[in-house]
């Protein structure tokens, strides 16, 4: 990861409000210069270039946007950036890699829990919180405590199958 | 979004201090403190909320829920509303808090929400929302499309010819039935505020939505103790199962002495311009026998004085239904 939020032009503009905060994603400290509008989501996508965080509706309404922030989900698209110094923050990048998936993503893959895979890394990072949360142990459970994650492609049913799936390889409920 | 100064403070002088700098708590106050963004963050992407700064409250560690030696459950102001719903103390003594407060919005949005965040979101109304739209609260003397427009969510009760943008919370109607109390600091001192005296009726400037003044600061919530044997519920009536803002909804408790109400506390939210609580509904059902004709008198009370618009005159029998429905659950 790198420090590309640096930028040192326009620094006599009184509308440049910018911060220098070091958040720290995926278990590295990044050092990002940002206007404190930014996003923690806009700030992983369009400063920190960690694109598997999805942009849906920006509203906090569609869940696209899932991180965890101290081990708890939440929309980034809700959050700014600037507030989350020091705070540990895993996006979707943080979870396995390609070589080495974890249960959760793999769950997916071996379900077909997706279509156009938009909503898919929420989904994947609700769920993976979900494993954390008192979430009783029916596919109903299941439905409530993933219901802030809207899959366009209506994905619905296999997704329910593979958190299912995940959550007795990884020995809950 | 508005260009704006991001402040972080440490303790509550500071922001207050900060606070008092903008000449109105309401609707568009030029200092806004920043809880978990849920609302706020959302209304500013759309330019319905414009503060010249933010100020951060999430190191002033007002997130603390606990029982206090008087038997009161005391509400930071910043405890997430997951930790809230989820807390042994409120599961098991304030089962209603705990049902409304996993029937609103989604995990990801109750694990950043908190508890003042939420007693002051803002109202849902798309006009509201809408800054190409015009509407009485969000710029006074606009007019009100709502009224004779898309209405079907709005309130029924405690409306006004300029307003009729209906409470959005679930939480707060949990609150209002347990008679929780708002504890506030400002520039002149602490203050404590009945949640039934915290919001305003809109009348004719329904962008002042509570008695907040600038520097205002929500520190805590409590709660008292609820009644020995007390039983309570949260039933909630929507339009999909899961995710949904309130058609209706009511919080509900109850005692029984010798298989009569010996004491009742009610509130409906979706239905009016603040969680709506009729102590005279509640005195209908004392002494009596529980069965649907009582519970059906208390919310024929509850309900009086409703104003439907065009498009939701079903939520005034919704409601009753909901009461009734509610209370036999409670005392079944």
């Amino acid at each position: 990861m790198t420090n590309i939020g640096e930028n040192t032009e326009a620094a006599d503009d009184p509308a440049d409000k910018r911060l220098t905060v070091t958040l720290k994603v995926n278990g590295q400290e990044c050092v990002v210069s940002i206007d404190p509008r930014v996003t923690l989501l806009d700030c992983l996508r369009e400063v920190l270039h960690l694109t598997g965080t999805k942009k849906g509706c920006d509203h906090g309404q569609c869940g696209a946007c899932t991180v965890h922030i101290d081990g708890r989900r939440v929309n980034s698209c809700l959050a700014l950036a600037a507030v989350h110094g020091g705070d540990e923050i895993i996006t979707i990048e943080g979870l396995g890699t390609p070589g080495n998936l974890h249960p959760m993503q793999r769950a997916f893959l071996e379900n077909d829990a997706y279509q156009c895979g938009y909503c898919t890394s929420g989904q994947i990072m609700s769920a993976v919180a979900l494993l954390r949360e008192p979430c009783g142990a029916s596919d109903d459970d299941v439905r409530e405590f993933m219901s802030g994650n809207i899959c366009r492609c209506g994905a619905y049913p296999n997704i329910v199958r593979a958190i299912q799936q995940a959550r007795r390889a990884l020995g809950g409920s | 979004m508005q260009v704006f100064d991001l402040v972080q403070v440490t303790d509550a002088p500071a922001a207050i201090a900060a606070g008092a700098a903008s000449p109105t708590a309401q609707q568009g106050a030029s200092v806004r403190f920043l809880a978990g963004g849920t609302t706020l963050v959302d209304l500013m992407k759309l330019n319905v909320e414009y503060p010249d700064r933010v100020v951060d409250i999430n190191r002033l560690g007002l997130d603390g829920v606990a029982t206090l030696a008087n038997g009161d459950l005391s509400v930071g102001a910043t405890a997430r509303n997951s930790d809230l719903a989820h807390h042994p103390q409120v599961r098991e003594r304030y089962a209603a808090l705990s049902q409304a407060i996993l029937a609103g919005a989604s995990t990801q949005l109750r694990n950043a929400a908190t508890t003042a965040g939420n007693l002051l979101q803002r109202t849902r109304c798309m006009y509201f929302r809408d800054t190409a739209s015009a509407c009485n609260k969000r710029k006074p003397g606009s007019g009100c499309p709502a009224i004779a427009g898309t209405n079907r969510m709005l309130a029924i009760l405690g409306t006004s010819d300029a307003c009729i943008a209906a409470h959005p919370s679930d939480m707060a109607v949990a609150m209002m039935a347990y008679d929780a109390i708002v504890h506030v600091q400002g520039t002149s001192g602490a203050r404590q505020i009945p949640l039934s005296d915290f919001y305003v009726p809109p009348g004719n400037r329904p962008d002042i939505e509570t008695v907040l003044r600038p520097g205002d600061l929500v520190t805590h919530v409590t709660l008292p103790a609820p009644l020995a044997g007390e039983r309570s519920a949260y039933l909630k009536l929507r339009d999909r199962a899961s995710y949904e803002f309130a058609l209706v909804s009511a919080a509900v408790a109850v005692t029984l002495a010798d298989d009569k109400i010996a004491s009742a506390r009610f509130a409906l939210g979706g239905v009016g311009t603040r969680p709506w609580r009729v102590r005279d509904a509640e005195g209908a059902l004392a002494g009596q026998a529980p069965s649907d004709t009582v519970f059906r008198a208390a919310a024929d009370i509850c309900l009086q004085g409703a104003r439907p618009q065009g498009q939701n005159g079903f939520k005034v029998e919704l409601a009753k239904r909901c009461i009734v429905h509610a209370f036999k659950q409670v005392t079944r």
